[in-house]
C-alpha cells in the first residue's frame, strides 16, 4: 500500500545563530543525526535548547548558518516533497472545513486530492463522520487527528511532528501515542517527533535523542528496547520506569554544567 | 516588530476592531436579518414595533402636533407614496455617488491596505496621513470641491470616496496585518509561493477585518453623500432635505429619513450577510 523508501535522513554538524551582534541567540551547535528509513526517533530536552529550531531545518522551512541535511543524496534547503510536518497544536485553517484542511497541501502542489486516500485515512484514524466540520466544531483530539491526515494523504515518507499532542488531555494523549504506534507499524514512515513527555518518547520510538541547551547540541542517544506493539500498559512496567528516570536525570543535570562551561 | 506596528496604530485600529468584531459576530446569529431565532421573538419585535409606532401615532393626534412640527407615522408614509415620483429621481442620483465613489474608495482603500502591510517601512509612514483621512470629516471638504468641481458628480463622488476609502484600509490593514506565523508556516511546509500564502493565508485571516471595514466605509460614504448633497447642487436626496425643510414639507422631510433609515438597515443586513458567508468561521 505505501511505496518503500530507501533514503536515509542525515544531518551533519548542523549549526543555527539567530539574528548577529551582542543580541544573537546560538540556537544549535553542530548537531549529528543518522535516521534509518522506517526509523521513529525522538528529539526530547528543555525547552529553548533548539528542537524546533532543528526540526524546521530539516523541513526546509529554515535556513542553517552551517552543516548540512540530507535525505538520501538530496539536499534539504527548501521544503522537500517528501517531508511532511506536523505542527504544535493542530494547525488547522480554521476558514476550512476537515475535509478542505486535508486537501490545503494539494491544492498549493496544484494536484488532484487523492480522495480514496483521504478517506481510507480519515476511516483509519476514526473521524470519518467529520469531515465536513470546522475546526472550532472539533475537540483537541479530533483536531489532531485532521491533522495527521492532512499530513499523511500527500504520503510522505518523513514525517515531522513538533509536540503535537502538548495541549491534550493525559488520556487523548494517550490515545494519539496507540494510534500512532499503530499508523507507524502500518506505514514504517521515517517519524522524528519532538515531546516534552518522556513518556511519549519511549512509548513511540527506536531512538531517543536528548538534547541540551545554550548552544543546542546531542547530548546523549538511547535505543529504546522495548519491543512492538507496545500496549499502553507498558508504560506500567518498572523498566520503562527505569528509563524515564534515567533520561530524565540527563535533561535536568546537562544543562547546568554546560552553562557553567560557557 | 509587529507589536511596534500595533502601537502606531493605536486605540483606533483597537476601537475599530472591537466594534467590529461584535457586529460581524452578531450577525453571526442574525437569521440573515436582525438576530431572529424563533417565533416568540418574531411575535416579540412586532408587538415593541407596533407599540412604538402606534403610540406615536396616537400621541401626536391627541395633542394635535402641527405637522410641519411632527408628523404622524402614517402622514410619513403616505407622503412617501404620494411624493415617491418626485423623490425617486433624487434617490437616483445619491446611489449613483454612493456606487460611484464607494467602488473607487473602497477598491484603492483595500488594495492599498494588501500592500502596504506587506512593508512594515511603507506602513509607518504612511499610516499617519491615513489616520488623518478617517479622522477628518471630509464633509468639511465639500465647499472646496465643489468650489474646483463644479457642482456637478464628481465633488461628491471625491467626498465619498474620500470617506470611505481610509475607513475601508485602516480595517482591513488591522485584518492583514494578523500574521499567523504558524499558518504561514504550514503553507510554506508544502511549498506555497508567496503569492499562494497571500491568497490562501493571509486574504481569509483578513477577512472578518475587510469585512468589517467594508461595512463602515459604507455607513461613512452615506452621511458624506447626503451632507454633500446639502451643502448644494440642487440633486440628490440630500438636496430635498435641505428643501423639504426649509418649505416646512416636513412629511416628505421625513420620507427622505425613512429611506435613508432603510437604506442603513439594507447595508448593515447586507455585510452581516457578507461576514456570516465568508468570515463566519471567527465566533
Ligand atoms: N526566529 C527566531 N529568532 C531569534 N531567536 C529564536 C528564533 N526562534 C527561536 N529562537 C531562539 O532559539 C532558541 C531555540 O529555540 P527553539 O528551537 O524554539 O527551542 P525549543 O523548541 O527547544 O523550545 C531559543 O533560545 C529561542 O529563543
Ligand atoms: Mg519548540
Amino acid at each position: 500500500m505505501n511505496k518503500i523508501d530507501n533514503r536515509p535522513l542525515t544531518v551533519r554538524s548542523a549549526t543555527k545563530i539567530y539574528g548577529a551582534g551582542p543580541g544573537r541567540v546560538h540556537a544549535l551547535q553542530d548537531v549529528d543525526l543518522d535516521i534509518a528509513p522506517g526509523e521513529f526517533v525522538s528529539i526530547v530536552g528543555p525547552s529553548g535548547c533548539g528542537k524546533t529550531t532543528l526540526l524546521w531545518s530539516i523541513a526546509g522551512l529554515h535556513h542553517l548558518s552551517d552543516g548540512s541535511i540530507n535525505l538520501g543524496a538530496e539536499k534539504i534547503e527548501k521544503p522537500h516533497p517528501s517531508i511532511g510536518m506536523m505542527f504544535q497544536d493542530a494547525n488547522l485553517l480554521p476558514w476550512r472545513s476537515v475535509r478542505k484542511n486535508i486537501e490545503f497541501p494539494f491544492e498549493i502542489r496544484r494536484k488532484e486530492p487523492d480522495a480514496n486516500k483521504i478517506d481510507e485515512l480519515l476511516n483509519r484514524v476514526g473521524i470519518a463522520g467529520f469531515s465536513d466540520k470546522y475546526p472550532r466544531e472539533l475537540s483537541g483530539g479530533m483536531q489532531q487527528r485532521a491533522s495527521i491526515v492532512r499530513a499523511l494523504s500527500s504520503d510522505p515518507d518523513v514525517l515531522l511532528m513538533d509536540e503535537p499532542f502538548g495541549a491534550l488531555d493525559a488520556f487523548t494523549r494517550d490515545e494519539m501515542n496507540l494510534l500512532m504506534e499503530e499508523i507507524w507499524a502500518e506505514t514504517k514512515k521515517t517519524i522524528i517527533l519532538i515531546t516534552h513527555s518522556i513518556q511519549e518518547a519511549l512509548f513511540l520510538s527506536n531512538k531517543v535523542y536528548v538534547m541540551s541547551a545554550r548552544p543546542g547540541r546531542i547530548h546523549k542517544v538511547f535505543d529504546v528496547p522495548f519491543e512492538r506493539p507496545r500496549p499502553l500498559k507498558l508504560m506500567e512496567s518498572a523498566e520503562f520506569f527505569d528509563l524515564v528516570n534515567v533520561i530524565k536525570t540527563e535533561i535536568q543535570h546537562r544543562p547546568t554544567s554546560n552553562i557553567t562551561a560557557e | 516588530m509587529s507589536d511596534n506596528k500595533s502601537d502606531t496604530i493605536p486605540s483606533f485600529g483597537e476601537a475599530a476592531n472591537n466594534k467590529g468584531q461584535r457586529s460581524v459576530s452578531s450577525t453571526g446569529g442574525l437569521g440573515g436579518g436582525l438576530g431572529i431565532h424563533s417565533m416568540a421573538e418574531v411575535l416579540a419585535i412586532i408587538a415593541v414595533a407596533v407599540i412604538i409606532i402606534g403610540g406615536a401615532e396616537v400621541l401626536l393626534r391627541v395633542f394635535e402636533v402641527p405637522e410641519f412640527v411632527m408628523p404622524t407615522p402614517s402622514a410619513i408614509v403616505t407622503a412617501l407614496v404620494v411624493h415617491f415620483d418626485e423623490i425617486a429621481p433624487h434617490l437616483g442620483h445619491t446611489l449613483i455617488e454612493l456606487i460611484v465613489g464607494y467602488t473607487i474608495g473602497a477598491s484603492i482603500g483595500m488594495l492599498l491596505a494588501a500592500f502596504i502591510t506587506q512593508f512594515p517601512f511603507v506602513e509607518k509612514i504612511i499610516t499617519p496621513y491615513i489616520l488623518l483621512l478617517v479622522t477628518t470629516p471630509m464633509l468639511a471638504l465639500v465647499p472646496l470641491l465643489i468650489l474646483n468641481f463644479g457642482f456637478g458628480y464628481t465633488p461628491r463622488f471625491i467626498a465619498v470616496g474620500l470617506a470611505a476609502g481610509p475607513m475601508v484600509m485602516i480595517n482591513s490593514a488591522t485584518g492583514f496585518r494578523r500574521v499567523d506565523q504558524g499558518k504561514i508556516a504550514l503553507a510554506r511546509s508544502y511549498g506555497a509561493s508567496t503569492f499562494q500564502i497571500f491568497t490562501k493565508i493571509r486574504i481569509p485571516m483578513a477577512m472578518p477585518m475587510i469585512i468589517v471595514g467594508l461595512m463602515m466605509g459604507a455607513i461613512f460614504a452615506v452621511i458624506t453623500a447626503i451632507g454633500a448633497e446639502m451643502s448644494g447642487g440642487g440633486f440628490g436626496l440630500g438636496s430635498k432635505l435641505t428643501t423639504f425643510s426649509s418649505t416646512l414639507r416636513t412629511a416628505e422631510f421625513f420620507a427622505v429619513i425613512l429611506i435613508l433609515a432603510i437604506m442603513g438597515i439594507m447595508i448593515y443586513t447586507f455585510f452581516s450577510w457578507l461576514g456570516k458567508r465568508l468570515a463566519g468561521w471567527e465566533s
